[in-house]
């Protein structure tokens, strides 16, 4: 038996003494993005949120730190573990999923094809300076009729002599308006084939898309791309078939089971301060049982999301990660999250339908993390194949 | 320039930390952080080196654990590190503090010595004065502005109504207050290159000193007694209603402070 440990002897934010799990480096970065998002983006961010705008001059601050690209290696990427990748977009997501957004659609959507199927000189053309945040990239994958089902996709390239011809829409694309670059998925000939295309190319055309109730700090936007012209050499060679953007998808998915967490804890942190202090009926309503429940339950949730998304953080190092269970972990931390939102959100009363907490920040957001990255159905179906080994896809 | 940066690790401040009830000396947990203080030096510290193509070396007396204060201040760009760390430093106060980093730097050679004007856990804020002393070196201090070129020290220093300029010949210590700069973020890149610079680790042997030299055995300061801060009174409510400016010129009367 060890030294006497009396209740209040736990830190109620880290309950599980979670901290202890990670290395001194770990920790560094961790700090280090988390004193970036108290100081440079949780002072503005509701702004940023109440008028829908995500400042693209971020983009550079970021790329300074090295949060771009930040587990992919060389062409001026830091070069981290997966872990540390996961650990920053939990910190990021702490300030919003719409930050979170930016920095996992440059990173895993848009600098990670290059990385892993670019050509070299593709690479070094956009690597860099994405890295830097001088470029901003965007991932043309969904349109407006193919969402779950990307294989159904209109979009299509054609051989023009040695060139390309991109026709088609796509549709809720991060940073779509803002971005110098679009990685474009498109039917070809061979199948399902990626295209750089400079979003400065003729026939190439973003409109923002409006009246979006959640990710208001994230630029969202349609692409249209009609009589695109691109050279031969625009398309990414290393890939051919839908497992190349797939591929690019199980990378964010690997940041949002982690971003989730960082989401959820904001609340529940919010939620425990809030319900400390609110005096009703002579007492702080922590002191009611009912509230006490809400609170254990959040704690419980972002406790356990935590293990579930550094377990397999680890097992990405090590090379041992499947698909499917990151699958696990976009399935149960998003829905953990967006329940402990909620769940905060009633603690916090009218308090909590205000941008004065971040409690309905997150909320609103979790709703499209919930279904962005393939949808909580897709993943609940990619693991019932996995545990049953029968396909529901039909 | 060959830069000399003290930088110490604490205990983290958000974390309330005991002290030992026989010597009233900090107890140091294995996990000790970056005084925050220190990241100003140390961004002081880059800026010059930058300018003159120099090096920084952080200085840092510590118990044994982890480094990750040190990798902090490493992951911002710094070159190396000297960590003096020995069982037989423990207790050792100020005086005994400034004379085992003077033996330190003096080994390593330096141009300038930044340190921050005091540890945010002792407080005793004389540490950098006596190292000057020891090392027989100018010192200025509560710097808000430093510039450093032709073998000269030229500061903004801190005064109630502004600031002074004051100079001094380098080899020189300069202290510098939080604020005077915005500390740059580790970049990731410069944390994963932190692992691989070198931490030199000393022991007050390896500088000359015996067991009595140093530690509580060498150190003439004794802390005879802790006593807390009383808690803070509630504070006076003044509901306004159209006329409460009078009643706050009164209070602010009566306290003397208008």
């Amino acid at each position: 038996m060890g030294a006497t440990i009396r209740p209040g002897d736990h830190d109620p934010l880290d309950f599980l003494g979670i901290d202890a799990l990670l290395d001194d480096e770990e920790r560094l970065l961790r700090d280090t993005v988390r004193r970036f998002v108290a100081e440079r983006i949780l002072p503005d961010v509701a702004t940023w949120f109440e008028r829908g705008t995500f400042p693209k001059e971020m983009a550079k601050e970021m790329g300074a730190l090295g949060l771009l690209g930040m587990h992919l290696e060389g062409y001026g990427c830091a070069g981290t573990t997966a872990t540390q990748y996961g650990l920053a977009c939990t910190e990021l997501e702490y300030g919003d999923s719409g930050v979170r957004s930016f920095v996992s659609v440059q990173g895993s959507l848009a600098m990670f094809p290059i990385w892993a199927f670019g050509s070299e000189e593709q690479k070094r053309q956009w690597l860099p300076p994405m890295a830097a945040g001088e470029a901003i990239g965007c991932f043309g994958l969904t349109e407006p009729d193919a969402g779950s089902d990307p294989g159904s996709m209109r979009t299509h390239a054609r051989r023009d002599g040695p060139d390309w011809i991109l026709n088609g829409t796509k549709m809720w694309i991060t940073n779509g308006s803002i971005a110098d670059v679009a990685v474009v998925w498109a039917q070809t000939d061979e199948g399902i084939r990626g295209f750089v295309v400079p979003t400065d190319t003729p026939g190439f055309t973003a409109n923002e898309v409006g009246g979006k109730m959640s990710l208001r700090a994230s630029i969202t936007s349609e692409l249209v791309l009609t009589d695109v012209r691109l050279p031969g050499d625009a398309v990414l060679p290393g890939v051919v078939g839908l497992k190349g953007p797939l591929s690019c998808l199980n990378e964010a998915r690997f940041g949002i089971l982690f971003g989730a967490m960082g989401a959820a804890r904001a609340c529940y942190e919010a939620a425990l301060g809030y319900a400390r202090e609110r005096i009703q009926f002579s007492k702080p309503i922590a002191s009611f049982q009912l509230t006490q429940r809400k609170l254990v339950e959040m704690m419980v949730a972002v406790n356990r999301g935590m293990l579930v998304a550094l377990h397999l953080g680890r097992r990405r190092d090590a090379g041992t990660l499947t698909a499917e269970q990151v699958s696990f972990g976009k399935f149960d931390n998003v829905r953990q999250a967006l329940e402990v939102a909620r769940t905060a959100r009633s603690i916090l009363g009218a308090n909590g339908i205000t941008l004065e907490y971040p409690v309905i920040r997150h909320m609103t957001n979790l709703e499209s993390v919930y279904t962005y990255e393939g949808t909580n159905e897709i993943h609940t179906l990619v693991l019932g194949e996995a545990i049953t080994g029968i396909s529901a896809f039909g | 320039m060959k830069i000399a940066v003290c930088a110490k690790q604490i205990p983290d401040p958000a974390t309330p930390y005991d002290l030992d009830p026989d010597h009233h000396w900090v107890v140091r947990p294995d996990d000790q952080v970056l005084d925050d203080t220190d990241r100003y030096g140390v961004e002081i510290g880059l800026q010059l080196a930058e300018a003159s193509e120099g090096t920084v070396t952080l200085f840092s007396m510590s118990p044994a654990g982890t480094l990750q204060g040190i990798r902090q201040a490493l992951a911002m760009g710094a070159d190396k590190a000297v960590v003096i760390s020995d069982p037989a430093l423990k207790g050792s106060d100020a005086a005994v503090t400034a004379k085992v980093l003077a033996a330190a730097i003096e080994r390593e050679g330096y141009d300038l010595v930044i340190a921050g004007t005091e540890s945010t856990d002792g407080y005793t804020g004389v540490v950098p004065q006596m190292l000057a002393e020891h090392l027989g070196v100018p010192s200025l201090t509560f710097a808000k502005h430093v510039e450093a070129a032709d073998g000269t020290l030229r500061i903004h220093r801190q005064t109630p109504e502004g600031y002074d300029v004051v100079e001094a010949a380098l080899p020189a210590v300069v202290t510098v207050t939080a604020g005077v700069v915005e500390p740059r973020y580790p970049t990731f890149k410069g944390i994963m290159q932190a692992k691989q610079k070198p931490v030199e680790e000393l022991s007050a042997a390896d500088l000359g000193f015996g067991a009595d030299d140093v530690g509580a055995a060498g150190s003439g300061t004794v802390v005879e007694g802790v006593t807390p801060v009383p808690a803070r009174q509630a504070g006076e409510i003044v509901e306004d209603d159209g006329e409460a400016y009078l009643k706050i010129l009164e209070i602010l009367e009566r306290a003397k402070v208008i």
